[in-house]
């Protein structure tokens, strides 16, 4: 098995990928703020610098959707089911025995079915939800305030606790993510990879000769 | 390269958007430039009434006085015989009721109670001589009291129970030729002393706004502005704008801020949509009372202690009056974070004669409608004046008292100190039943706050509201108010995930760190 170095994360992605985290941690640190949860800025200022980093947020989004359609990259997401309890198995048990990754990452396919399951879920649920209903939030009183009555939204409550609950969930995923990158070859190699682009990764070409079989999970 | 030139694309993007959401714009709008140009110009009347031959005349009686002004004006006293302020009552409809005919002359307040059989004493603030309880005064148009609004000399000033006289040692004709336009001090000398003393009633309203400060009043300072009530309370043919729910019911006539300064008057949006569901008044008065306390609570059940017979008087550390033989107990407060109600501009009364439907609860004389789901109403600040009223727990009737005569014997609680004589003569007068039991009932009264407005500085900010500890807006819980309203399954459930993720990563991450040890040591033999 030769190793050999891989550019996986292409700029653009890196970029895209930190500044998204950026704004996704400024954002639930206002948000929870602006929830109540506790004070720091100040309820005035949360507020402008939360909106100020939504529409950044929607903006980046805007331009990853666009990079992702035109390069092809949207495919890495396509969620299957295949492998899943392979890697389940791998988190639950392997890991403590020091057992290999059960998939491969590879350029082609750099996410494991897990991953794939989790951040294809994320995109067209969680910050779908967290976008339109923030949407909805600050603009829910456009239509009284134009005299428009037939779409009025009567009342906050529901566009809030959707809101909520899309936050809570990313929370979750955020404190999930940090520790998973930790699991990589070593424990800083995913961490490394997503800020050089480069990761160290078996050849597949070396490999198809030598484990044909293993290689062509990785492949679908 | 090109990936390059993208992403400085989109950083230049996000520099442009965020140099143009962050920098302030300080200017001021333009409506309020305006508005100050307008006021600060000085107006120069039209006429010098000191010229006038009619008004050389040697005037002994007010009477004479209003004489010679409608030998000029002599269309307007049926403009001031229609107006409110002559009539102590003004007709309106309310849903359920119909149309009623309500004002001072027969509602019931939660301070003196009401006007019926007290008339000589209550109208040293109507705008006529004379006044009794047979209403005698009201078709004779030399009885108003043209001097009361119009005098500019500040010296004008009525004489107590006489039924609206004026003290006869004024200088009638020094008076007569300073006519003009009413001052703050015209206006302020009833509506600021209202309910038998400075700022009992309104809380907003008091003397302190004679010469306000721009701490007390940032319209009406006399280093600002300088506004004087009329200025906002325009006025048309007598007929004055503005009115005081604790006598009106019907949203119409109203007086309000955006009348000046527009329905979006902020440089900030999430301010202005804020006009949509929030008066101005709920931000920029965040306290009222600021210079003198106002009657908070009332209690008439402790009334009627003598010492040696003889009425007395105790008063509070602030110097205001905290018991009195002839009213009972009183609670005063200064600097008073309001109360705040959804207000839709209509109000229902309880009025003479209405039975009381439930004893155990506070009874509400003024009642405010208003909810957050109904479009027209607002959060205003208000004053809530809590007393202990007389009532008749049989008949299930607020008792109006006769608290006034010239002497003793006549019924009048302020003479005799005896409630069965005081309800039974008071209620005789309204032609209502008593049937000689006396009992207390808690009432409330509602005074929407809309003066004492602060420099915009220190107007009410956004965590007083937006805030789950002791919001401003604690009390209203019909709508969904972010920073202070969440759901508690969401919250505590999001709590739980949180804490259960970081427990399981915490167990993992020991599992996997213990193992790697083990596993290094096997190696390593």
């Amino acid at each position: 098995m030769i190793k050999k170095q891989f550019y996986i994360y292409k700029s653009f992605e890196r970029f895209w990928h930190w500044m998204q985290a950026i704004l996704i941690f400024f954002l639930a640190f206002t948000g929870f703020e602006i929830h109540g949860t506790y004070s720091f800025f100040g309820f005035r200022d949360a507020v402008r610098y939360h909106n100020i980093a939504a529409y950044m947020l929607i903006i980046l989004i805007a331009f990853a959707i666009f990079w992702h359609l035109s390069t092809g990259e949207y495919k890495q997401y396509i969620p299957t089911l295949k492998n899943i309890k392979a890697q389940l198995n791998y988190y639950i048990f392997g890991i403590f025995r020091n057992a290999p990754h059960p998939t491969k990452k590879s350029v082609l396919s750099k996410l494991n079915p897990l991953q794939k399951i989790t951040y294809f879920s994320l995109k067209v649920l969680v910050i779908p939800l967290s976008v339109t209903s923030g949407l909805l939030y600050i603009f829910y009183r456009y239509p009284s305030k134009h005299g428009v009555e037939a779409i009025n939204i009567k009342t906050l409550e529901f566009i809030a606790i959707f809101h909520t609950v899309a936050a809570i969930l990313l929370v979750v995923f955020i404190i999930t993510h940090l520790y998973l990158i930790t699991t990589g070859d070593t424990i800083t190699s995913n961490l490394k990879a997503m800020l050089t682009g480069y990761e160290e990764l078996e050849d597949e070409n070396d490999k198809k000769i030598n484990e044909p079989k293993l290689s062509t999970q990785n492949l679908d | 390269m090109k990936k390059v030139v993208l992403i400085l694309a989109f950083i230049g993007l996000l520099i442009v958007l965020a140099v143009g959401t962050l920098s302030q714009k300080d200017y001021e709008p333009t409506t309020l430039i305006k508005l100050k140009e307008k006021f600060t110009r000085t107006e120069k009347p039209s006429v010098d009434h000191s010229k006038f031959a009619v008004l050389q005349q040697k005037f002994i009686s007010p009477q004479q006085v209003t004489k010679a002004c409608e030998s000029c004006h002599n269309l307007t006293a049926h403009q001031v015989m229609n107006s409110n302020h002559w009539n102590w009552e003004r007709e309106e409809y309310v849903e359920g009721r119909g149309v009623i005919y309500l004002g001072k002359r027969n509602a019931i307040n939660n301070f003196c109670i009401g006007t019926k059989g007290n008339e000589e004493s209550c109208a040293k603030c109507h705008i006529g001589y004379g006044m009794d309880s047979k209403g005698k005064i009201y078709t004779d148009s030399t009885n108003i009291d043209c001097l009361v609004c119009h005098d500019n000399t500040e010296t004008y000033a009525k004489a107590p129970e006489k039924g609206g006289l004026p003290l006869m040692t004024l200088d009638f004709n020094k008076i007569a030729a300073s006519v003009g336009k009413p001052k703050r001090s015209n206006c302020g000398v009833c509506h600021f002393f209202g309910g038998g003393g400075n700022n009992v009633k309104h809380g907003d309203l008091e003397m302190a706004m004679f010469e306000p400060s721009k701490d007390i009043d940032i319209h009406m300072s006399v280093d600002g502005v300088n506004l004087q009530c009329v200025d906002c309370h325009t006025t048309e043919q007598h007929n004055i704008s503005g009115k005081v729910y604790s006598l009106s019911s019907m949203s119409h006539n109203r007086n309000n801020c955006e009348q000046c300064h527009t329905e979006t008057p902020h440089d900030d949006d999430i301010l202005n949509e804020h006009t949509l569901k929030v008066a101005c008044q709920s931000c920029h008065i965040p306290t009222y009372a600021k210079a003198n306390a106002t009657k908070m609570y009332w209690d008439w059940s402790t009334a009627g202690k003598l010492n040696d017979g003889e009425p007395f008087i105790e008063e509070d550390s602030l110097g205001n009056h905290s018991y009195m033989s002839i009213k009972g107990s009183f609670v005063w407060k200064k600097n008073i974070k309001p109360d705040y109600i959804w207000f839709n501009g209509t109000a229902s009364h309880y009025l003479e004669g209405d039975k009381i439907q439930d004893t155990t609860k506070p009874l509400v004389l003024n009642k405010l409608n208003g909810s957050y789901l109904d479009d027209e109403s607002k959060i205003i600040p208000v004053k809530i004046h809590v007393a202990k009223q007389p009532f008749d727990p049989v008949n299930k009737l607020l008792i109006q008292p006769k608290l006034f005569a010239d002497k003793k014997g006549e019924g009048a609680y302020w003479k005799d100190f005896n409630w069965l004589t005081a309800s039974e003569a008071g209620m005789k007068e309204l032609n209502l039943p008593f049937s000689g039991k006396v009992s207390f009932l808690k009432t409330e009264m509602y005074w929407p706050i809309n003066h004492m407005v602060a420099a915009k500085e220190n107007s009410v900010q956004c965590n007083e509201c937006h805030t789950r500890n002791d919001s401003r807006l604690a009390g209203l819980n019909d709508f969904y108010l972010p920073g202070r309203d969440y759901s508690t399954v969401v919250d505590t459930g999001g709590k739980w995930l949180v804490i259960l993720t970081i427990i399981g990563i915490l167990i993992h991450a020991i599992i996997r760190f213990f193992s790697y040890r083990k596993l290094g040591k096997e190696v390593s033999k």
